[in-house]
């Protein structure tokens, strides 16, 4: 054993408290399992928000429709990568896929993500962007002419009937979609959810609060883009779009508030073996993250805010700030939710007689440096891919789906 | 037999072989390369006979190479019960050396001791949960950790009610109790079963009629632990007390 390690060991063998397990010392799961559920998340509830203008017609978000897409990819793409930073044996990762224990929930990560980002997001995509794509490439010249007219895939077709079928291509994988993006994050809350050893997650109603916070999270940061980089690009923000997906995002916060209070007034009711324990952990490790991170600066006052949206009739400059601020603070509470479960859930012992704590590291592999990088990747593989696929409506050059559409 | 007979029993072979070849191959290869040896392992811990000396976490120790320290396949846990309800529990270092008792003897209504170590268990939640089947049930019954396929995702040892496994600080992959496979497979004893000086561990064949194993379970009632998980442990626990988790 490395000096550091016992040095480590050390310390947080001093900080625990009541009696645990001797091998439950270290958090096993570390900030890195924690961005995971985060960034799946994000992507489930950018889906959804961008499905809502095709399956469910909802027009005023056209103007989100493609970022809200390209955000789901570049946040699809950078999903694995914290996962493959925690593996002891990173090497050994492709075993998932070619020697799977199919009684593990864990096993079916792969398909369950390739599925999505192959079957889902790759094809909407490119059946949303093939008639752009033929007519960038005929515009322009040089390098980006031959990025585009490969992206294609030399599909250049753009008469009436095969620019309808694209149309009809994007709505029917959105139906498809739309219970492949439930899946995609379910399943992550299944990982944890059928963990019966541990109290704190062993529950059925995980899959469904991980689903309800990641459409939360999803539409608050394709709102957050949205409302950052329209006054980069010296656009105005289109306020119609803007107060509909607020209005969505409100009527997500309210199904995922209250699916968390059933959960925790359940929890309360039953008062089972572990209650105990659980309160001790929620009082005395969680007080910042759960109880004033996540419920009330990351739900309560965004709440209050968009009612007070509702209520009041403020001005747009007003609104637009609001907003913004709400969409931070959701991110913010979100983002604590995930550390909440992944970390709260390894904080007692299943011995429910104590607690251990967690050392994050700064530097190193699953350090904060890293989960600071892997948080940043997504955005800038978005910057790049807005490049690529411009997802705006104003820069097409003949905004045929709005005219087909009115 | 007629062609409508035939083809009808042709399709069913064809799906049948199919639908096996797939199952088949699906498992991980570790569960075939161990040879069953048509035995169903497990230990039996008497709670009245443990003295708390440490022993058994030293042999263990030293046969498996344990990491020091910080690591555990097996470990011993104190419980103290005083008369004003409360419990104190402690886990006794490895030089078997008593921790500093809290309570005076006037607090105490009882004490003792509890071995612990990996449940075995029958429905293992660990190898239900390990994506690449690293970890598994041999043929006789003992659950072990193939360190050559383990990819260190950690699930296993979330799943594990008992917290009977760790990571292993250099090979990075996680390990356990293994019943000492390597003795048991010569018909050797655990260790810490063949240096326990009061007899409180015995090792057998859950299906012999004739082991140390089975008269225990013939002269006790018998225990597990966190029996409500359904996990059906093969540590069977004599004298236990309703206090221990």
């Amino acid at each position: 054993m490395t000096p550091e390690l016992i040095e480590r060991m050390t310390e947080l063998s001093k900080q625990a408290s009541g009696f645990i397990y001797p091998n439950e010392l270290d958090v096993h799961w570390s900030i890195m399992i924690v961005l995971y559920p985060y960034l799946t998340g994000l992507v489930a509830g950018a889906f959804i928000l961008a499905s809502l203008v095709k399956v469910f017609n909802v027009k005023e978000l056209q103007p989100t429709y493609r970022l809200a897409l390209l955000t789901a990819l570049a946040f699809m793409l950078i999903a694995p990568l914290p996962l493959q930073l925690h593996l002891g044996h990173p090497q050994r990762s492709w075993e998932i896929l070619v020697s799977p224990n199919p009684t593990s929930a864990m096993a079916m990560f792969g398909f369950v993500y390739l599925w999505y980002l192959m079957i889902v997001l790759l094809l909407e995509i490119w059946f949303a962007y093939r008639e752009d794509l033929v007519r960038l490439a005929q515009r322009e010249r040089g390098p980006m002419r031959w990025l585009h007219r490969l992206l294609t895939m030399y599909s250049n077709d753009v008469s009436e009937r095969a620019v309808a079928f694209d149309h009809k291509a994007v709505h029917v994988i959105t139906i498809i979609g739309i219970p492949s993006a439930f899946l995609l994050h379910g399943y992550v809350g299944f990982i944890f959810g059928s963990i019966k050893a541990n109290p704190w997650w062993s529950s059925v109603l995980m899959p469904i609060v991980f689903l309800f916070s990641a459409i939360v999270s999803g539409i608050a940061m394709v709102m957050l883009l949205y409302m950052i980089i329209t006054p980069l690009r010296g656009k105005h923000i289109d306020m119609v779009c803007l107060d509909k997906i607020a209005s969505f995002l409100f009527y997500a916060v309210i199904v995922d508030f209250s699916l968390e209070a059933l959960d925790f007034i359940h929890r309360l009711y039953e008062s089972e073996e572990s209650i105990e324990i659980l309160s001790d952990l929620v009082m005395n490790k969680l007080m910042l993250s759960l109880v004033i991170l996540q419920v009330f600066l990351g739900m309560i006052v965004p709440f209050l805010i968009m009612v007070l949206i509702k209520v009041l009739r403020l001005d747009e400059e007003l609104r637009r700030l609001l907003y913004f601020l709400s969409a931070i603070l959701i991110q913010l509470g979100i983002f604590s939710t995930r550390w909440n479960v992944v970390i709260g859930g390894q904080m007692f012992s299943k011995s429910f007689r104590g607690l251990t704590t967690y050392k994050m590291e700064f530097s190193g592999l699953e350090g904060l440096l890293t989960a600071i990088v892997v948080l940043s990747l997504p955005l800038i593989i978005l910057a790049i891919l807005i490049k690529i696929l411009p997802p705006w409506d104003d820069q097409r050059e003949q905004p045929v789906e709005v005219q087909a559409q009115t | 037999m007629n062609r409508r007979n035939f083809l009808r029993r042709f399709v069913s072979a064809l799906g049948l072989s199919v639908s096996g070849a797939v199952v088949g191959a699906l498992p991980a290869r570790g569960a075939a390369e161990h040879e069953p040896a048509g035995r169903n392992y497990g230990m039996g811990i008497d709670i009245e006979k443990c003295i708390g000396c440490g022993r058994c976490m030293d042999a263990c120790t030293t046969e498996n190479n344990v990491p020091q320290p910080f690591f555990y396949r097996t470990w011993v846990e104190r419980y103290v019960m005083k008369n004003d309800g409360n419990v104190i529990v402690q886990a006794i270092n490895k030089e078997g050396e008593q921790p500093v008792d809290p309570a005076t003897e006037h607090d105490v209504l009882r004490s003792f001791f509890v071995p612990k170590l990996c449940n075995h268990c029958e429905h293992p939640p660990c190898v239900q949960v390990c994506p690449v089947g690293a970890t598994f049930k041999t043929g006789d019954g003992v659950v072990i950790v193939d360190d050559t396929r383990c990819i260190g995702c950690r699930y296993c040892i979330q799943a594990c009610p008992y917290g009977a496994r760790y990571l292993h600080p250099e090979r990075k992959t996680a390990d356990k109790c293994t019943f000492c496979y390597h003795r048991v497979s010569k018909g050797l004893l655990p260790a810490c079963v063949e240096v326990c000086p009061t007899q409180a561990r015995v090792f057998g064949d859950l299906n012999s009629t004739a082991s140390p194993l089975t008269r225990l379970k013939r002269m006790f009632k018998i225990h597990v632990l966190k029996d409500h998980l359904n996990t059906e442990p093969k540590v069977l626990y004599a004298n236990l007390d309703g206090e221990v988790r």
